[in-house]
């Protein structure tokens, strides 16, 4: 891994017309071996960006360069640099798999003598070895994918852009491309658009998530999820025996550094005669860790078990919801 | 190249080309041995006097999904993010219609085989003939590439296309009913007019220079099209 700067974006702006922009002055930059995920809920502005890094459209104001080039200037040079999956992954359907790829290889002038080789791998990798004969306009949705993904990366591309390669794959194949993404993101540098949260997790080092065109975070997977709760959440979970009346909730509010209870499922706990079992979510003050209080409480109450006490990681999806959801409403 | 290559793989692997190279073939056939039967006459003029007419009516179903599809397939999108620049995808499928177009020429080399076999063939104006039919089938071919890169629909494509071809050719056709001061500008204009001369054996530049003209603004405003998404 270097530290070398392979895409830089620098308050990138795209107006359609002369409606509102659809990139607003984004800046960010990623460097060779970065899984950069490229976040935002439908309309962001994510497949804009994207064209304007594969210099299929001209930035309204800003710059990008990829690969130290710039994609207006010397969209040849950047273009020669990149792989590209179009959004709706777009193929010539009388075409087959394989005439497709050497098609490919020709445009992109991958020489006569690695052709061979490169298209055994990329053909292994994507998992498309019995489909090489067949017309791309008869495959599943699913392997049209995994061959705009062999068209992407057949040349070693340095950056690898991809508008949202899983969708309409199934779980397995989403798994196996997953992979191919974290290999390939290895040594050249990534990024690609997902409305999967669990997604980012999986394969990215780094997030940026945009909102109507506007920048609205960036950093690793974690360090997103930190940030934004702030307070941390814990989980509880108490048992009781059976027969006993005294309800948690109550002496979980009386802790000194709690914020806010929340039974999650305990609406059994006063009317079922069974074992009881029920959790609840706390909110901390901000600043104060309660579990040992909790613990302390839990442990001298009359006939009840501390069976669970666990601090909750906020979830890249509240996350996503909660910095999506406040701008542009 | 590779352009062009794709191009012409898919030509021969769809059922367009063979159903207007047969019907072509079929009209022009048709039309010489009507002659060869009923005039007793086998000369290869009338059959290159129908050309610019029927080809007007044919090319723009070559060319009409050229860019077109393309374009409403988002293919396009892919291409140009390719190291490729506008103008190779133009002038490459440029070459691959021209290469379609110029198998049916060859196909009707039978006509003046049918003519040396009958009689004595004028060899010069044969020649000349099928040279003014390969540059006039670049003219018409860039015409419908030009249309195929203003729409993604295929059928105005086709239309755009059949429409400026005919406009160029009925110029041609007017010039008998056109004051005599108008005449000149007419014929300079008529695809039709330019090929006539060439087929009759006067290669003159002024004709090669026109279709030449004609195929470089053509595709030029291709390009330009293509190339406006970038515009800022
Ligand atoms: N060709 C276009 N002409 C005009 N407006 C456009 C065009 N393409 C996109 N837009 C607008 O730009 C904004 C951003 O669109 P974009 O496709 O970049 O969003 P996205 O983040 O990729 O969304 P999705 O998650 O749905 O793919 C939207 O408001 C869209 O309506
Ligand atoms: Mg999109």
């Amino acid at each position: 891994m270097t530290d070398k700067v392979m895409i830089h974006v620098e308050r990138l702006t795209k107006v359609y017309g002369h409606g509102r922009p659809a990139v607003d002055a984004i800046s960010f930059d990623v460097r060779a071996g970065e899984v950069l995920g490229f976040l935002g809920p439908n309309g962001a502005g994510k497949t804009t960006t994207m064209k304007i890094l594969t210099s299929f459209l001209a930035p309204t104001a800003g710059r990008a360069q990829v690969a130290g080039h710039d994609v207006y200037d010397d969209s040849v040079e950047v273009r020669r640099r990149i792989g590209y999956l179009p959004e709706d992954t777009p193929l010539y359907k009388d075409m087959t798999v394989l005439e497709y790829l050497e098609f490919i290889c020709d445009v992109r002038d991958v020489d006569k003598e690695h052709r061979r080789g490169r298209l055994r791998r990329v053909v292994e990798q994507c998992g498309i070895g019995d489909k090489l004969g067949k017309l791309i306009g008869e495959l599943s949705k699913g392997f049209r994918q995994r061959v705009g993904l062999a068209q992407a990366i057949v040349h070693e591309p340095e950056v690898l852009i991809l508008d949202e390669p899983t969708s309409g794959l199934d779980p397995n194949q989403i798994a196996e491309i997953r992979e191919v993404i974290k290999a390939i993101g290895q040594e050249k540098t990534v990024i690609f658009s997902t409305h999967i949260l669990g997604e980012v997790q999986a394969t990215c080092s780094r997030v940026i998530i945009i909102s109507d065109g506007k920048l609205v975070a960036d950093g690793t997977p974690d360090d997103l999820a930190r940030k934004s709760t702030g307070a941390a959440s814990i989980l509880v979970e108490i048992g009781g025996k059976r027969g006993n009346d005294t309800d948690p909730l109550g002496l979980l509010r009386q802790i000194d550094g709690i914020e806010e209870v929340k039974a999650i499922n305990s609406t059994g706990w006063s009317l079922s005669d069974r074992p009881r079992a029920a959790q609840f979510r706390v909110v901390a003050k901000s600043g104060v860790d309660p579990r040992g209080d909790i613990a302390r409480v839990i442990a001298t109450a009359n006939d009840m078990d501390l069976l669970q006490l666990t601090p909750e990681k906020a979830s890249l999806e509240d996350v996503f919801r909660k910095l999506t959801t406040t701008q542009g409403a | 190249m590779a352009i062009a290559k794709r191009e012409f793989k898919s030509y021969v692997n769809s059922p367009i080309p063979y159903i207007l190279v047969t019907a072509y073939i079929a009209t022009a056939g048709y039309m010489f041995f009507q002659q060869l039967f009923i005039v007793r006459q086998a000369d290869m003029r009338h059959f290159f006097d129908n050309m610019p007419l029927l080809f007007c009516l044919i090319v723009p179903f070559v060319t009409m999904r050229l860019v077109a599809e393309e374009r409403r397939e988002g293919t396009l999108e892919l291409l140009l993010t390719m190291p490729v620049t506008d103008w190779q995808l133009v002038f490459g499928k440029f070459l691959a219609a021209l290469g379609l177009m110029s198998l049916l020429l060859v196909l009707t080399l039978a006509f003046p085989i049918t003519v040396a076999a009958l009689g004595p063939l004028d060899k010069g104006t044969t020649v000349a003939g099928y040279i003014g039919a390969i540059l006039m089938s670049g003219a018409f071919v860039a015409i419908g590439i030009m249309a195929s890169s203003f729409t993604r629909n295929q059928i105005v494509a086709a239309l755009v296309a059949f429409f400026i071809g005919f406009g160029l050719f009925l110029i041609g056709a007017l010039i008998g009913v056109l004051p005599p001061s108008l005449a000149p500008v007419a014929s300079a204009l008529s695809i039709g007019s330019h090929f006539q001369n060439i087929s009759r054996g006067v290669i003159d530049s002024r004709d090669f220079l026109y279709y030449v003209s004609i195929i470089f603004v053509c595709l030029l405003v291709a390009q330009t099209t293509l190339d406006s998404r970038r515009w800022r």
